[in-house]
């Protein structure tokens, strides 16, 4: 075959290559280009995360409103320590919303739901949330049971 | 008793022997090519293992992505969870089956021709006559090759793995029913950059790596006869998809670790 030919082909292929990489890049991981535009993090403490993942949804009302950032324990009291990256355009929170760790359905993965809140003052990045309610877990609930029951 | 002891030694004596040869011939072509002016002939490589790869990547492609979502699909609606066959095709398509089936699919496509042409060529001679030449074969005939594979595993695994989803998304979306926006979205939660699609092409490098090594090897070490190319080119495959199947346990363990 004409080298011409081929080099245009080999060029072609290339080209679908780099293009595919791009589908895979944007496409299925859904990396988008402008992300931490304005995002800005605020965090909570909790006394039992059980099972919650990096980039889990934090949701208010049923609606994603931000991602989970970071999940590190504070050895000094025993809690786990959520940092939560929240949406730009959200807006601001009141300095008094809840966090709670939710499920989704019974075996579903953890989530973080936002218990909105009524101050005027608002959360700023880098702000800790106050009033938080950890996961429940159904071997404490179980465990619990069974010693009330036994102590009756 | 003894016999059997001298014969077992000197099979272990021989395999060693071979897998000392393909390691200096690998190096050696391995450094080869760098050279302005081979380009044309990497081009032509690149041309031949992986433009005409092609054809049989898309297809194949589009019917694994077909079927594994027809599969997940019919499984997960018993559960309700219809929404996490985009998350589980794309996982199982950019952890696992993109790479591995793409270098099976290479091994049987373009290994098998590298390994044919190359020992052709040795049982034609052709090689010997370009040493007396003063050309050296390993430059001339098999960096190409090597470079050549180096370059098209990753490219054809990306592409298989688009296209599977999108014949994936083609069955779970158009005719199955299942929700566009939960089928992509669901994906891009799940899928992450480094650990999934960047793990993935590592896994398709090391397998081109393998593939290409075996076929360069496999053909240049080949017995000159006609019976002696069909046995080299029938190695290649064996050999090549034995090894990527073996390899891709070993690097998921690695990679993914942690699984007790």
């Amino acid at each position: 075959m004409h080298m011409r030919t081929v080099e245009i082909s080999v060029g072609v292929f290339v080209l679908a290559g780099i293009l595919a990489l791009v589908v895979l890049v944007v496409r299925v991981s859904g990396v988008s280009l402008s992300r931490d535009e304005g995002n800005y993090l605020v965090y909570a403490q909790f006394d039992d995360v059980a099972g919650l993942r990096k980039r889990a949804k934090v949701s208010m009302a049923g609606v994603t409103v931000g991602r989970v950032a970071d999940i590190a324990v504070d050895t000094e009291y025993g809690l786990a320590v959520v940092a939560m990256e929240l949406n730009s355009g959200i807006g601001a929170l009141p300095i008094d919303t809840g966090a709670r760790i939710l499920t989704e359905g019974i075996l579903g993965a953890r989530y973080v739901g936002l218990i909105p809140g009524a101050d005027e003052e608002t959360l700023q990045a880098g702000d800790y949330i106050e009033d938080t309610q950890g996961a429940l877990v159904l071997e404490n609930l179980i465990g619990d049971l069974v010693t009330r029951l036994g102590a009756s | 008793m003894t016999r059997l002891l001298r014969n077992l030694g000197v099979l272990a004596l021989e395999r060693l022997a071979s897998l000392g040869r393909a390691s200096i011939i690998w190096a050696q072509s391995v450094w080869g090519l760098p050279r302005a002016g081979d380009l044309s002939l990497l081009i032509r490589q690149i041309y031949n293992i992986g433009v005409l790869s092609l054809i049989i990547i898309v297809l194949s492609g589009f019917s694994i992505g077909a079927v594994i979502a027809l599969q997940f699909y019919t499984q997960l609606s018993r559960f309700g969870a219809e929404d996490a066959v985009g998350l589980g095709l794309a996982l199982v398509l950019l952890r696992e089956l993109g790479p591995v089936v793409t270098a099976l699919l290479f091994a049987g496509r373009a290994g098998s021709a590298v390994t044919a042409e190359i020992s052709l060529m040795k049982s034609t001679e052709q090689l010997s006559s370009m040493e007396m030449m003063g050309v050296d074969p390993l430059h001339r005939i098999v960096a190409p090759r090597l470079w050549a594979g180096l370059i098209c595993m990753p490219i054809l695994a990306t592409i298989f793995n688009v296209v599977a989803i999108y014949g994936g998304m083609v069955v779970a979306v158009e005719w199955l029913g299942s929700d566009a926006g939960s089928f992509w979205s669901g994906m891009q939660d799940a899928v992450e950059l480094w650990e999934d699609v960047g793990k993935g092409m590592i896994k398709s490098v090391i397998f081109a790596l393998v593939v290409t090594w075996i076929a360069v090897f496999q053909g240049y070490d080949s017995e000159p006869t006609a019976e002696g190319i069909g046995l080299a080119t029938t190695r290649t495959v064996v050999l090549s998809s034995v090894v990527v199947l073996a390899l891709d346990f070993l690097l998921t363990l690695g990679m993914y670790g942690d699984f007790k």
